[in-house]
């Protein structure tokens, strides 16, 4: 299976994630996968004009492309001209190649959440009429339109993530390579299942400071960041704490919120990224699936039992009470 | 009668990059460096709450995303008046270093030395094992780094969460305070970093590549047995002549990196041909021969604007010209060591100016010089003392935030008013060394180092330019944000 990736309205940061790989290199892994890079713009040897020539190869068809990667927007401004991004070394916008090369190839794939939805750069003014390949924020339509269908059916495969985990990636295109990734394997925002039927909140290290609603106040406290720091764990779809960054890092992990960088419209939350927006004292956004009236009865229900240990172990960045040993014989 | 060639897509430079040469009797009489796409941050920045920024910046860059990060935060810090703990500056410190270190070893592997397998070196006898080591993707090398430079990257895993795109770098220090048994996993890490160095990049110990002091003492060190990647492209360099190429300016300026407590371990200044002082006040950016709409004379930073333009006559790059006292200046990891004193950096510039072989040594050279001083820093974290501390910002306020990334100088220019973003300038260490040409018609930094080199109108680029290119260590998506 072969594999074009281009790169336009984002920052890179998709492929150098991908490059943090923890399974021996990168490289190899793909290479025993049966995944060869066409070509790579961080990556490939060739460049300017063998590059230039292989790409207008691969969009009128002289080249088979198995696999389309775009990371980053899609840049449809000034005026719907593309204007934003001419692809280096000719007239041609970024969007007309990708367009042309999305018609034919076997399949698309949207590295990152810019090329998914927009993101980051469709933020704020969105000065660049930024969009994803098959979707505007949360509207099914972006570049390519509602209706796109790759040669095998599929609509556009979004590996979203602001970054994607290099592992998304990677098991993306090891399932198409394998002929294993169907539409019943994307859930309905075209997502592969296998990480965003997750969600973040599963695993995460500071689930009793949870359970109990012992949030922390402020940056480096150990508790819960839902109730005051912005964090929508409990809604955002991924597997970031049971399959770790980096190691053993997650954005929990790290101490800060989790800001929803899988979903479509992140990059616009209407509230402060790391400032819990609330209601009468009551988070706007509840967990996923939770009913309100449950939350509230049971947050309250929680407050009342907490731990002093857990109540004054939030509020530290170091833990103070350790939990009790038990002892069983006397 | 020159002829005009317009190149592009150049690859390997973190992001898209075009360059029109006008080519005179098989030399390029002129270059014109265009940075091709536009994403318009600072507008997206503006009418943001001003912690916000912390979330949007980083995501400029996935090479540099923690610089932007770290400018984000002193720009803030700046304008709360607020000073962050010792933790949490060292932690900062450290976030910022891995960061760092990890894009020089990128560049050298995965960036700069696959140019030295194309067929074009055929004949040289170091190509063989040049290409059996360098090819990209394919060679012995990029395979051995890749997981070396992922083991090395769990140290972010650990202080900051993830990489690229933390919001651990506050400007009240780290969100993540680390506990005794996790400063042992840091060191272990940066252990088996310091073994990789020294046995793979070098084949000596940091300290003593550190310590060579000339050009002179730097030849002595290639000449005598043993391995190193080093050694492999000093060998290159030599028959490649790569220490007469490249010239740009010859200003270099540093912003200064890495606060100890009472001084930085790189210290700021500006060098041409001795020190200067850095007078930031005196940072202007052109946009004459950029996309924007002019606003009359280039503005500082602080004041400055970013309007696109579709059309405009004389325009040919998304790249503003900063200039520094109206002059052009280099930086990066050459102008950051000639700036701090380093007695090989100073040299390698002191006869025929920067050259490819000096922004790359320079480079390997800081792997040598900042890893102990991660050493140091993760020694001096104190578990149980404070790690980040709140601070209040005014809703009229301002701040600057100066760091040096891997590539360079990064500057961040704040304005607050009724508690919202009102101005946020950015310039990136690539809008300094690629920038266009500014109102006198002055060239940027690769603009002149390009000049003079050979070219052809038709035939392929010859690989000289990819080296000089890429020997900047250029950031595209930075460049123009």
């Amino acid at each position: 299976m072969n594999l074009l990736w281009l790169q336009s309205g984002g920052c890179g940061g998709c492929t150098l994630s991908w490059l943090g790989s923890e399974h021996g290199s990168l490289f190899r892994e793909l290479a025993a996968e049966g995944i060869e890079l066409l070509w790579h713009p961080s990556l490939s040897e060739s460049g300017v004009d063998e590059a230039r020539d292989l790409i207008a190869r691969c969009a009128d068809g002289r080249t088979r492309v198995d696999v389309l990667c775009i990371e980053g927007s899609l840049l449809r401004g000034p005026l719907g001209s593309g204007g934003f991004h001419r692809f280096g070394g000719g007239a041609q916008p970024m969007i007309d190649w990708v367009r042309q090369i999305a018609a034919r190839a076997r399949h698309v794939v949207a590295i990152g959440s810019c090329s998914a939805w927009g993101g980051i750069t469709a933020a704020g003014v969105n000065p660049t009429d930024a969009c994803g390949l098959q979707y505007d924020g949360e509207a099914a339509g972006g570049l390519l339109g509602p209706g796109f269908r790759d040669a095998a059916g599929l609509p556009v495969i979004n590996v979203a993530g602001c970054p994607p985990h290099p592992d998304w990636i990677t098991e993306t295109l090891a399932m198409l390579a394998h002929g294993r990734l169907g539409a019943a394997q994307l859930d309905d925002l075209g997502r592969p299942r296998f990480y965003a039927d997750q969600l973040v909140h599963h695993g995460c290290p500071r689930n009793e400071y949870y359970e109990f609603k012992a949030s922390a106040s402020r940056h480096s406290e150990q508790g819960c960041l839902m109730e005051q720091l912005g964090c929508k764990g409990t809604q955002a779809h991924a597997d970031c704490n049971q399959r770790l960054w980096n190691g053993e890092g997650s954005c929990l992990r790290g101490g800060y919120a989790c800001i929803r960088c899988t979903e479509p419209g992140f990059e616009e939350p209407g509230h402060a990224f790391e400032t819990t927006p609330k209601v009468a004292g009551i988070p706007l956004g509840l967990p996923a699936d939770m009913p309100k009236a449950w939350f509230i009865a049971l947050a309250a229900l929680s407050k009342s039992a907490t731990p002093q240990r857990v109540r004054e172990n939030a509020h530290s960045d170091h833990l103070l009470r350790a939990p009790t040993v038990k002892r069983t014989k006397r | 009668m020159s002829t005009r060639r317009v190149v592009g897509p150049f690859n390997r430079v973190e992001g898209d990059l075009e360059i029109t040469l006008d080519i005179d009797d098989g030399r390029v009489a002129a270059a014109y460096v265009n940075s091709p796409l536009y994403r318009g941050f600072e507008q997206i920045l503006q009418g943001k709450l001003p912690a916000d920024a912390l979330v949007l910046v980083p995501r400029i860059c996935g090479i540099c995303s923690v610089a932007q990060s770290a400018a984000a935060a002193l720009a803030l810090a700046d304008a709360a008046g607020a000073t962050p703990p010792p933790n949490g500056r060292l932690a900062a410190n450290l976030t910022l270093a891995v960061e760092n270190l990890a894009d020089h070893l990128t560049h050298f592997y995965l960036f700069f030395m696959p140019d030295f397998a194309r067929e074009e070196y055929k004949s040289r006898r170091w190509y063989h094992g040049a290409a059996q080591r360098f090819r990209a993707t394919a060679g012995s090398a990029p395979n051995e780094v890749l997981p070396a430079r992922a083991r090395f990257m769990q140290m972010m895993g650990l202080l900051a969460g993830k990489w690229p795109h933390t919001l651990a770098v506050q400007p009240g220090g780290s969100t993540r305070p680390l506990q005794s048994s996790e400063l042992f996993r840091l060191q272990r890490s940066l252990r088996e970093f310091r073994g990789f160095l020294e046995r793979v990049t070098f084949g000596a110990r940091l300290e003593d590549v550190a310590a060579i002091a000339s050009r002179q003492q730097l030849d002595a060190w290639r000449a005598q047995a043993g391995g190193g990647d080093l050694r492999t492209f000093l060998d290159i360099a030599a028959d490649l002549d790569l220490w007469q190429v490249g010239r740009g300016s010859d200003r270099f300026m540093s912003y200064g990196c890495y606060q100890e407590q009472d001084r930085r371990l790189f210290p700021a200044g500006l060098w041409h041909g001795g020190a200067l002082p850095l007078d930031i006040a005196g940072i202007s950016e052109d946009t004459s021969h950029a996309w924007y709409a002019a606003a009359g004379l280039p503005q500082h930073p602080a004041a400055g604007s970013t309007l696109p333009v579709a059309a405009k006559e004389g325009a040919y790059s998304w790249c503003k010209a900063p200039r520094l006292a109206g002059q052009v200046v280099e930086t990066g990891a050459l102008a950051r060591q000639v700036v701090a004193g380093h007695a090989l950096a100073r040299d390698m510039v002191a006869g025929s100016g920067a050259s490819v072989a000096a922004r790359v040594v320079a480079r390997l050279l800081e792997l040598a010089l900042v890893l102990p001083a991660m050493e140091h820093w993760l020694g001096e974290l104190a578990p149980g003392q404070p790690w980040c501390i709140t601070s209040q910002l005014a809703d009229e306020t301002a701040g600057v935030g100066l760091v040096e990334a891997a590539r360079g100088s990064l500057g961040h220019w704040l304005t607050v008013r009724r508690g919202r973003i009102h101005n946020y300038q950015i310039i990136a260490p690539t809008t300094w060394n690629f920038s266009p040409r500014d109102g006198a018609g002055t060239p940027g930094a690769l603009e002149q180092a390009l000049a003079g080199l050979p070219a052809d109108a038709a035939a392929p680029l010859p690989a000289i330019i990819h080296h000089v290119v890429r020997s900047f260590d250029p950031c595209m998506v930075c460049t123009v944000h």
